[in-house]
């Protein structure tokens, strides 16, 4: 549109930021988080994620190798060592021997320690701890060293996660409830939705009135009386109980979605096929369910999503147990005990969203096509 | 893997069991009133008067016992005392205008319900405006749109971590008190700073339905047909006057759709408040105090009637949406 009036390119300009600004502010946060759960414990507490791009510099305390590794050089006794462990990198850019003054001296140069050694750090690491009298006590001589350490990242996380603290199981668990709770409702839906789509009955009005309304009555409501339900009907609190439950509390968007698309459906077909000699049962099977395949696909994302994000029907229909305590359920527990060990928590978040997200990005479109067949009619 | 066997079990069962069901219904239907014989026309009917209540009967007995029943049931018991034994009259409600966590409920409710669908719906418009016309508009799109695929409790761990406190003079991790330390402010604990974390709770749920709103009044802008707009721009209209005087008059219907989307949402907003502060200082909201009632009180007299208010709140939209429904289907 905006070529009819001309170079409008300032517009354009301010259109494609603002665009940029949105999208960066909407994925900022889960980006951090993402982040986060590919650094290690210590660095996630001692900086913030977005520096862990960049070469860090952090001061640390070390203690020299202990008196008894001195070698005797001549007149002098001698301790080596490298401050940094094992398999750490980096490079150090001061150092000093006291709390106090922990960067006095620049790496390379050499230090008096109060006890009248003398010290040298260098750039890499490696150090030289002199004496001309014999080092003495059991424990290593401490200083303290600057270092810039470049970005490291690790899977460590995910490993601890998926082994320790039960999200494997809680991930099983999860997919338990899920995938039957999206699979069964759609056919029971499919069935009333082409009655009320393409059959002449008393009531039928009333009934999509129901449906419509039953849209969004508030799951509070149905808690107790269901709990109370369950147990006094012997299903307690199990699977089956869950299953049922939330395959009832997406009857009525499966219902409403399914019938809208149907009815849309054309009428010619149907009615050459009832010319045909075909009976109502099927019609629904062989011609109007494969018909409505973009419409199931939608509501089986809506359902999908719905059943492995939730967390109130599971918390009340399921045990905590661990044989039943879900994904999101975990999380929660985790943000009250643990709230405090971030890499568990980012790690944990990441690996429950992930399964959503792919549904969610390979799917988009029929996911886009169904909220906007529920809402703009 | 004995459960995901079971899983398996109850898809196939479930499945096999209406498919089954659906079959030998309609097969048995067609035995007692067959369409051929003496009484032809008079067996068709009768078939055809009864068939669709075959198709329907599983959802109706399911709505029925899930969502009807425990309508009625719930009312019922939020005149019972906690065991749901005794009559108690209007006891749970007369408790519930005394109490003051109610009452901080009920106020939080409506601030939620004042700034989450304005904001999310402002927020859905701009974003849609803007993605409408850059190239690479579908990826801007799925990016907003993300967060509707993450669960209300991942999301509260994000922003949990976005919120994060470290005391002053350590370095922040929390993206917040980063920024506001840079601006020069003193790192605060948001999460327990009255109303502040009201808002801030808030933000989770706007962030999570800004792509709802997004991608909903996106699809009814590019519904507007083309000539308004064209008549606009040889009018010498400017692109902020075509947008708000032209196009959203136009879609103002779905503006108020999604409108109510989310008011709905935000009345049974449970999730981010329990994860994050629990409805300790100051945040509490009905769905939370209700699940609180429930679990932590084991009353469900109270716990009962906190639903029925929720109901009660929901309910003129209900009304609302059935009124459009049944104007567009006539």
């Amino acid at each position: 549109m905006d070529n009819i009036v001309g170079g409008k390119s300032s517009l354009t300009w301010a259109v494609n930021l603002a665009a940029a600004f949105l999208v960066l502010l909407w994925t900022i946060p889960t980006f951090g988080l993402l982040v986060s759960s590919f650094r290690e414990k210590d660095q996630i507490i001692s900086s913030g994620w977005w520096q862990s791009m960049f070469p860090q510099e952090a001061a640390v305390q070390v203690r020299g190798a202990a008196p008894d590794t001195a070698v005797q050089e001549g007149a002098l006794f001698v301790i080596t060592g490298n401050a940094f462990e094992e398999g750490q990198a980096g490079t150090i850019s001061a150092f000093g021997v006291t709390s106090r003054e922990p960067a006095a001296v620049v790496a390379g140069e050499t230090a008096t320690t109060p006890e009248g050694y003398r010290i040298t750090v260098n750039a890499d690491g490696t150090y030289r701890i002199e004496s001309d009298v014999p080092f003495e006590g059991t424990r290593g001589e401490r200083f303290f060293v600057t270092t810039t350490q470049p970005p490291s990242f690790t899977t460590e996380n995910y490993g601890t996660v998926l082994t320790g603290e039960g999200l494997a199981r809680g991930f099983f668990n999860t997919m338990t409830v899920s995938i039957p709770a999206t699979i069964i409702p759609i056919l029971i839906a499919a069935f009333a939705a082409y009655a009320l789509a393409w059959m002449e009955f008393p009531g039928r009005a009333l009934l999509l009135a129901c449906v419509v309304g039953m849209l969004v009555v508030p799951l509070q409501l149905a808690l107790i009386p269901l709990l109370q339900l369950h147990l006094w009907a012997g299903i307690g609190k199990s699977y089956l109980g869950v299953w049922l439950a939330h395959s009832a509390f997406g009857l009525p968007l499966a219902i409403y979605l399914l019938r809208n698309y149907m009815a849309g459906l054309p009428r010619e077909i149907i009615e050459s096929a009832r010319v045909d000699g075909a009976t109502d049962f099927q019609i629904f099977l062989k011609i109007i369910l494969p018909l409505s395949f973009p419409a199931l696909a939608s509501f089986a994302i809506f359902q999908f999503l719905w059943t492995w994000n939730d967390l109130l029907v599971a918390l009340v229909f399921l045990g905590a147990t661990q044989d039943q305590l879900v994904m999101t359920g975990q999380l929660k527990e985790l943000m009250g005990s643990r709230g405090g060990d971030w890499e568990l928590l980012a790690t944990s978040a990441f690996i429950s969203i992930a399964v959503p997200l792919v549904v969610f990005f390979a799917m988009q479109k029929y996911l886009v096509r169904g909220l906007l067949s529920g809402s703009v009619k | 893997m004995d459960q995901l066997f079971s899983a398996v079990m109850t898809i196939g069962i479930g499945v096999g069991g209406c498919l089954t069901y659906f079959f030998l219904s309609n097969l048995l239907l067609d035995r007692i009133y067959p369409a051929t014989g003496a009484n032809i026309s008079f067996n068709i009917n009768r078939a055809n008067a009864i068939r669709p209540w075959l198709f329907m009967f599983p959802a109706i007995i399911l709505l029925a016992i899930y969502l009807v029943y425990p309508l009625f049931w719930s009312i019922y018991l939020s005149f019972m005392d906690a065991a749901g034994e005794k009559f108690v009259g209007g006891a749970n409600y007369s408790w519930m205008l005394a109490d003051a966590k109610f009452q901080e409920s009920m106020r939080n409710n409506v601030l939620w319900l004042i700034v989450v669908p304005a904001f999310s719906t402002a927020f859905g418009l701009i974003a849609a405006a803007v993605t409408d016309r850059i190239k690479w508009g579908n990826l801007a799109k799925a990016m907003i749109f993300m967060p509707m695929a993450i669960s209300f409790v991942g999301a509260s761990v994000i922003w949990k971590f976005v919120y994060d406190f470290r005391p002053e003079g350590t370095a922040q991790i929390g993206l917040l008190n980063a920024i506001y330390e840079y601006f020069g402010g003193v790192p605060q604990t948001w999460l327990t700073s009255e109303i502040v974390n009201s808002f801030l709770l808030m933000v989770v749920l706007i962030w999570i339905q800004t792509g709802f709103a997004m991608v909903i009044l996106s699809g009814a802008l590019r519904g507007i047909p083309e000539e308004t707009v064209e008549a606009a721009i040889l009018d010498g209209a400017s692109p902020l006057q075509i947008f708000f005087k032209i196009k959203v008059p136009q879609i103002w219907g779905t503006i108020i759709v999604v409108w109510t989307t989310i008011t709905i949402t935000v009345l049974k907003v449970f999730d981010i408040v329990l994860t994050m502060t629990n409805g300790q200082w100051g945040t509490q909201v009905l769905g939370n105090y209700m699940f609180d009632w429930l679990v932590r009180g084991q009353d469900s007299g109270r716990a009962s009637a906190i639903a029925i208010v929720i109901m009660l709140l929901v309910l003129p939209i209900m009304i609302w949406n059935i009124r459009n429904a049944r104007k567009e289907m006539r």
